[in-house]
């Protein structure tokens, strides 16, 4: 198996190269079948790892010596441990689902192959940055995906602000991208070697010496921040809602954002050795969640609802493994990418079935049409609400048990957080699925439940988020946490420095309970205030109470981001522009020029054109000459 | 020849020295303040022929022919210079019926 690792990344790559040259030759059915198929291949093999890692650990494999320069020696090679062979699976498998949605989806796009190539080679570069043995492959990885995510986002670029969104993106992950490069280089420093099994095992052995790891780890999570949309660089994430829905659900939501988490999941024991990193970690995740959450209160399209929640989702994961809690973050990892991908897709197929509309104030009522897309929505909400026996249930509570452990502040932030997600969720759903509809004539009378390649992935998805959270149910409710047990090889040097915190069950069962009673009462409040009185949000024009326009303005981030930092930058340029370009530069250079034009116009006066003073200068530097070799003659003087 | 040699020798080596230094000055000044093509051409010989001067005296003084050996291809070759030299001063004159060398100021930029 060993021996046909490499076809796992190599196979989407393939695809990109061949749907990329035939986009505009090849008919559509050849180029959605080509991209499914070789994803789904990549599935097959990953799976067929999976087992291999599961029967006998980690599994290595050097592809080629990539470069050698004095002591350093940088292998492009491969490897797949417990971490990465979940990771894997993630991505084919949920990766090939959006592929196959995609196919339905896009059916009527002029770029339908232009967005296969590009979905394909966001696969590759995914797969190498789980699959990389050394941070220099995860940041080839890294980059490949910003780049892809980048071209997604603007994939109808033909719309400035859809190509507006793109650039923001990209230019919020390289600020990520720069923390994380240093970071490499730190590790490269301090420990000679960016292989992962050199830096940690050194890592541990470097710590009793006393060595700190702070500043690596809050640059690597400086990375993690950029690409997994914290505070202060989450405002990128919304914004990238301009791509199309598959690719929301593939990259924004289930693959690309979770990058950060699998970095610091990754790097798990240099964190752990760097508790200041941790607390760090983990005040920035629950805020985040918090923040997003409040936002996503007052959202009116489906899909920046679905954005913020993702971004809150991703402060959970956040505060998870700030606390220590890695299994718990991962696993969160895990089933969030099935009930968000599944929400993004349930909203695209929302969406679709109601002509491109996105605001939920003109929707309403699609429950009766659509009704495989409500079944699968309801599962996904109910899902992320964390209300049991869903799959959020498990891994959102392993977080919060984890961070009460930790510190009973965060629990609570956390699970008030857990409310507002319920909440926001719920009214979602209302909004969308119940009471009447409110579009146009023209989009009722098109309303449809959309192609069976589109609500495949939905039915298959709802499953997995059903069944999801089973593969991790705690001891306190008679289960063996069959996901820990599996990574814990990969988490057992962090396990070392941390030590274990055990709550006894009964902590554990009221924690749980508390949580679910919060969800349930946010669930009946949406249920009120949505269904049984029919409230709508109020249109763009009419007043809002302060605190609810505060929410929907996204507490006016973007505008602070602007003033703050956009202003300032753009008056330091007419700035420098003006003063020191145009006055300070433009003048060194003219003078320089000047200079030499004034100084020639003098010198050329020498040239008289008298014979008798060329000659009599000529004597002169005889004369010169003379004297000089006279008395630099030795011993003369 | 032995009371050549002899005779030359009486007289002191330095004198050679300032008697060639003072023709070769002359031959400097000249060629500086003159105007008159042949008399620059004059002065230039007179240099020359200073050094041609101090290379025999020495000869003579350490008994070594080389020096004179140089004096003959010196000779030969201010002869060549002269011819040379004599035929641009003719070109001059026919085209500046002149040979005044501050007419040839057209040496600049």
């Amino acid at each position: 198996m060993e021996k046909y690792i490499w076809l796992i990344p190599l196979l989407p790559l393939a695809g990109f190269i061949i749907n990329g040259l035939g986009r505009n030759t090849l008919s559509k059915g050849v180029i959605g079948f080509i991209a499914s198929a070789l994803v789904f291949a990549s599935f097959v093999l990953s799976v067929a790892t999976f087992m291999q890692v599961k029967e006998s650990g980690a599994v290595n494999d050097t592809i080629f010596n990539w470069f050698e320069v004095g002591f350093v020696k940088i292998p492009f090679s491969f490897m797949i441990d417990q971490l990465s062979s979940i990771m894997l699976l993630i991505i084919t498998g949920v990766g090939f689902l959006i592929h196959l949605y995609s196919v339905g989806y896009m059916h009527d796009d002029a770029g339908f192959g232009k967005f296969f190539a590009y979905l394909n080679l966001f696969v590759f570069f995914m797969l190498l940055l789980v699959m990389g043995s050394n941070y220099l492959i995860m940041f080839i990885g890294w980059e490949g995906v910003g780049l892809c995510s980048y071209l997604l986002i603007g994939f109808w670029y033909t719309n400035p602000s859809y190509a507006d969104a793109a650039k923001k993106a990209f230019v919020m992950n390289r600020i990520g991208d720069l923390g994380f490069l240093l970071g490499i280089f730190f590790i490269f420093t301090t420990f000679r070697s960016i292989g992962y099994n050199d830096v940690f095992a050194k890592a541990t052995a470097l710590h009793a010496s006393g060595t700190d790891f702070t500043l690596i780890t809050i640059l690597l999570f400086v990375g993690a921040v950029g690409k997994s949309a914290q505070l202060p660089l989450f405002t990128w994430l919304p914004d990238a809602m301009a791509g199309p829905t598959p690719v929301s659900a593939l990259i924004h939501a289930a693959t690309m954002v979770t990058a950060g988490i699998y970095m610091v999941a990754r790097s798990n024991i240099l964190f752990s050795l760097a508790p200041h990193t941790m607390e760090v970690i983990a005040i920035v995740g629950l805020a985040t969640a918090a923040f997003a959450a409040l936002i996503a209160l007052t959202q009116t399209d489906i899909k920046k609802v679905l954005a913020y929640s993702t971004v809150s989702q991703l402060g959970y994961m956040f505060l998870g493994l700030g606390v220590g809690a890695y299994t718990g973050a991962f696993f969160h990892v895990l089933t969030h990418a099935f009930f968000k991908a599944l929400l993004f897709l349930g909203a695209g197929s929302v969406i679709h079935a109601v002509s491109g509309e996105q605001d939920m104030r003109n929707m309403g009522g699609l429950k009766g049409t659509l009704k495989i897309t409500f079944i699968t929505m309801m599962i996904g909400t109910i899902a992320i609400s964390g209300i049991p026996p869903f799959a959020g249930f498990f891994s959102k509570d392993e977080i919060l048990a984890a961070a009460y452990a930790h510190n009973p502040t965060y629990y609570v932030i956390g699970v008030i957080t857990a409310m507002l997600t319920s909440f926001y969720m719920f009214r979602m759903m209302y909004l969308t699925f119940y009471g009447k509809f409110r579009g146009t004539h023209e989009q009722e009378h098109h309303l449809h439940e959309s192609p069976s390649t589109m609500t495949i992935p939905l039915i298959v998805l709802a499953v997995l988020s059903i069944v999801g959270g089973f593969l991790g149910v705690p001891a306190a409710l008679g289960g063996h946490h069959w996901l820990h047990q599996y990574l814990s090889p990969v988490f057992e040097g962090s396990v070392k420095v941390l030590g274990e915190h055990e709550l006894s069950s009964s902590t554990e069962f009221l924690l749980m309970g508390v949580s679910v009673a919060g969800a349930l009462l946010a669930l009946g409040y949406a249920w009120n205030k949505y269904v049984k009185d029919g409230h709508v949000p109020v249109s763009d024009t009419e007043e809002r109470p302060a605190l609810a326009n505060l929410s929907y303005h996204k507490f006016y981030i973007d505008e602070l981001y602007d003033n703050i930092i956009r202003k300032p930058l753009d008056w330091l340029s007419t700035f420098f522009y003006n003063v020191v370009e145009k006055m300070g530069i433009d003048d060194i250079v003219n003078g320089i020029g000047k200079g030499t034009i004034e100084t020639s116009k003098g010198l050329r006066l020498l040239q008289t054109g008298n014979v008798g003073f060329y000659i009599f200068m000529m004597v002169v530097g005889i004369i010169a000459i003379l004297v000089y070799s006279f008395i630099s003659i030795p011993g003369l003087k | 020849m032995q009371n050549l040699t002899q005779t030359i020798q009486a007289i002191p080596l330095n004198h050679y020295i300032l008697l060639s230094a003072i023709i070769f000055s002359i031959g400097v000044i000249g060629v500086l303040v003159r105007r008159n093509a042949i008399v620059i051409f004059m002065s230039v010989e007179l240099m020359l022929n200073a050094v041609n001067l101090l290379l025999t005296a020495f000869s003579v003084y350490r008994g070594d022919a080389a020096g004179q050996v140089f004096v003959f291809f010196i000779m030969a070759l201010a002869a060549a210079e002269v011819a040379i030299g004599l035929a641009i001063i003719v070109m001059i004159y026919r085209n500046t019926n002149s040979i005044d060398i501050n007419v040839l100021n057209r040496l600049k930029w």
